[in-house]
């Protein structure tokens, strides 16, 4: 039962809303560079409008979905209210104002630095200030889950926590953990130098704490998939989840690991010691081990389902499946985008195998796939699946849904493909403008025109999936039915404490952070002769 | 099982846990800080400290010892700074049009040339005081100004720029500028003439361009090109010129020149 629905539907909306702004941004950035476009003549629009993206995309869009299903699942897997609505209001309200503060500066083009912020640039202080309230108001929701997942503890002791509820205190702790490299890189590096009160910054260390963020970070944006991979799809599709415990062991294997893997991002950067980036190469070849482990368990689960439904043979149980099921054809999509991500990202991870395509549109083709193909994929699964208990009314246009779920996959096929390609031969990432006339870059003038048809197919996607959400919001009301998330074909009576826990996996987290970060942060932090002269954004000069 | 048995060695959840994580920390430094590094010949690798410590990125000298080669040439050593030469009082101009006699032949009595050398009317004050004193120190070497700078001090150089800077510019005519004015060729890493020339932005030290004559422009990008002329601050304008085509030398003088005269 869900007693805070317009808490957890406004959270979806302003995501959803913000996510249709950066959309249409991301998708005139791909056709004002591609050949279909005479030149923009002025850069600086373009990196405004991909600052933007990146801000709602990377930090609003999926913090805001995570917290709203996060304090959904509290409640539906608890069934209990929330403790904490107030402060989960006051953490909503953070991350609009944040949201607002950091858009009014790049739309002015005084902070038209990127998401990732590369120092020794400095834009406007109120970008970061923006980016620091987002963050503030996801910690006050890391710590209402941990408040509320240790209360239920102690109301029920020995019993285990409903999985989703586990899942989702386990990517609030990654989550919490994670920001703490960049809320350092903001609090103490740059907004001194957005304040004006130094005009020097160490770029080198302050990458390092960035990448401390940003690999952890996609493993928070993917959380709530995940969560839906396990708890929501089984039984959508009439199954049930092959093991409880998989499960567990998964989610707890993308805490320990996906934090100390950033320096991967960094491969490239000198001011870090080649032997700290092999260790952090060989933990993130491990954080394919969780996702391997889901796509066996999720496949076995699915096919109980179609053996459930009368599947017969190796293949047989497939056909049986129940594909007109918006849930199904997510999931299916979902992972389609998941292996061809996955399958790059391995080459990205690799320290040899990276250098070919560091920088260029390989990277940005891989995450498009990655976060936006197969994560948003299942963002649209999970408000589909919410929908009817926030608004207490139908959504029964399957059709239009699964058209939408089509179009949204073969958008980013089609817009990551040609992307990857490009990127194979030579385009390099972050640049404003190509003269395809040029007879080294023309090759690449197909791929990007494909990708930028793409990208319109991604916004004609999201247009469905507004008519679907609003059409929702006026369909007839239903009788209420008790939401229930997947059982396994287990139901254990009591699991290990080690899966029913945190605190383990956290000092481990954390113990690997000190290991893989301790000395490149410290050597860092020792040298003197680190610091660079700032480079104002947008400022007069 | 309670949770104090948790973090305890019987658990087993516990050994797994903990142990892999150390067990895949160990081999992954041994291979990363000793066996990888094993492979590399240069001396600082040579030996398990060296190789540790190399694999840690504790940073070395690798060249010791003055090792900065200097330039054959000389090079300027000006240091401008935005507003160093702001504020000119009259006394100064007064004083700079006074030396400015000796100037007029080649650079026109109102500072417009009828030479085919530079215009200096509107000029930029840091512009003109960079490019005396690198007469007078040798950066920049020409039979004729240097002489004429040869007797010039600090502060006749910084009189001399204050008048020509308080005399009206040429004023820009309308008209589409060449691409390489306004765009630049960013491919070649050309950045567009105007983001330092004036129009678009204007950088410490460039000099504005309005009006001056299309051989001078030709000739001092060639000079860049060929390293003849090596004043310019970290080689900015010679990485540049090298990398323009006769065609975008032509049409960016040909744009300059052909901003009206007053």
């Amino acid at each position: 039962m869900l007693n805070n629905k317009r808490m957890i539907l406004a959270h979806f909306w302003l995501a959803f809303g913000l996510f249709g702004v950066a959309l249409v941004l991301g998708a005139w950035q791909m056709f004002i560079r591609s050949p279909l476009h005479p030149w923009l003549q002025d850069p600086e629009l373009y990196y405004r409008s991909v600052t933007e993206h990146g801000t709602v995309m990377g930090y609003v869009f999926p913090t805001l979905i995570a917290m709203g299903f996060g304090y959904a699942v509290t409640e539906l897997a608890l069934k209990r209210p929330l403790i904490g609505v107030r402060w989960a209001w006051a953490g909503f309200i953070l991350l609009a104002l944040g949201a607002v503060t950091a858009s009014v500066p790049v739309a002015l083009g005084l902070a038209s630095v990127l998401y990732t912020f590369y120092p020794p640039m400095i834009g406007n202080v109120f970008y970061y200030l923006g980016v620091v309230l987002v963050v503030v108001g996801s910690w006050i929701w890391v710590a209402l889950m941990s408040v509320n997942f240790t209360a239920w503890k102690r109301a029920n002791p020995g019993q285990p926590v409903p999985l989703a509820m586990f899942a989702t205190t386990v990517g609030a702790y990654l989550w919490g953990w994670t920001a703490v490299g960049a809320a350092t890189e903001v609090l103490f590096q740059i907004l001194p130098a957005a304040f004006g009160l130094t005009s020097t910054i160490n770029a080198g260390l302050a990458r390092v704490f960035f990448s401390w963020t940003l690999h952890a970070i996609v493993y928070f944006w993917l959380m709530p998939a995940y969560i839906a991979y396990y708890t929501i799809v089984p039984r959508a599709i009439g199954g049930r989840l092959y093991s409880d415990a998989m499960a567990r062991v998964s989610f707890i294997l993308f805490l320990v690991v996906a934090m100390p893997i950033g320096l991967h991002h960094l491969f490239a950067d000198p001011q870090v010691g080649s032997g700290f980036k092999f260790v952090q190469s060989v933990f993130t070849a491990f954080v394919s081990v969780p996702t391997l482990l889901t796509v066996f368990t999720i496949c076995a689960s699915v096919e109980v389902a179609g053996r459930l439904r009368g599947g017969k043979g190796v293949f047989g149980w497939i056909a049986k499946l129940p594909w007109d099921n918006p849930q199904m054809l997510a999931v299916a999509l979902s992972f389609v985008m998941l292996g061809f991500g996955g399958a790059g990202g391995l080459i990205n991870m690799s320290y040899q195998l990276d250098q070919p395509v560091h920088n260029t549109q390989w990277i940005t083709g891989h995450f498009h796939l990655i976060f936006g193909g197969a994560i948003v994929i299942m963002y649209f699964a999970i408000a589909y699946d919410l929908w009817p208990q926030l608004t207490g009314r139908a959504l029964a246009n399957w059709r239009m849904m699964r058209w939408q779920l089509w179009l949204w996959f073969i958008g980013m096929i089609v817009t990551t493909f040609p992307w990857h390609f490009a990127g194979l031969i030579g385009m390099p990432r972050r640049m404003a403008y190509f003269d395809y006339s040029n007879p080294a870059i023309h090759p690449e003038a197909i791929l990007v025109t494909a990708s930028a048809i793409g990208g319109f197919i991604l916004v004609i996607s999201a247009i469905l999936f507004f008519v679907v959400l609003l059409q929702g919001h006026r369909s007839p009301k239903i009788r209420h039915e008790e939401y229930r998330f997947s059982r396994p074909v287990h139901e254990a009576q009591r699991i290990p404490v080690a899966l029913n826990s945190v605190a383990l996996w956290v000092v481990l987290m954390i113990a690997l952070t000190v290991t893989n970060y301790g000395y490149p942060i410290a050597q860092l932090l020792a040298r003197s002769d680190g610091a660079v002269p700032v480079i104002p954004i947008g400022a007069s000069r | 099982m309670n949770e104090e048995s948790l973090f305890s060695l019987r658990n087993p959840w516990f050994r797994a846990g903990v142990g892999a994580a150390v067990a895949v920390f160990v081999v992954s430094a041994i291979i990363g800080f000793v066996w990888l590094p094993s492979a590399q010949s240069d001396p600082g690798f040579q030996g398990l400290w060296n190789a540790i410590c190399s694999a840690a990125g504790v940073a070395r000298d690798w060249h010791p010892g003055g090792s900065i080669v200097p330039p054959r040439y000389k090079t300027s050593e000006v240091e401008l700074t935005p507003h160093m030469l702001d504020g000119a009082t009259r006394l100064s101009i007064g004083r700079g049009a006074t030396l400015s006699l000796r100037c007029t032949m080649c650079h026109g009595p109102q500072g417009i040339s009828y030479a085919n050398s530079p215009n200096l009317a509107g000029q930029y004050a840091g512009a003109i005081y960079k490019e005396l004193e690198d007469f007078r120190s040798g950066a920049r070497t020409s039979a004729v100004m240097s002489p004429m700078v040869a007797d010039l001090s600090d502060n006749d150089m910084r009189d001399v720029a204050a008048y020509y800077a308080s005399l009206p510019p040429p004023r820009p005519v309308q008209g589409t500028a060449p691409a390489i004015v306004v765009f630049g060729a960013p491919l070649r890493n050309i950045p567009a003439c105007a983001t330092c020339h004036g129009d678009i932005d204007h950088t410490t030290g460039a000099p504005l361009l309005d009006g001056l004559p299309a051989a001078y422009t030709q000739a001092q990008l060639a000079a860049f090109a060929n390293g003849s002329r090596h004043n310019d601050f970290s080689e900015q304008m010679r990485n540049i010129a090298r990398n323009m085509t006769p065609e975008e030398i032509d049409a960016s003088a040909a744009w300059y020149a052909s901003l009206q005269r007053r």
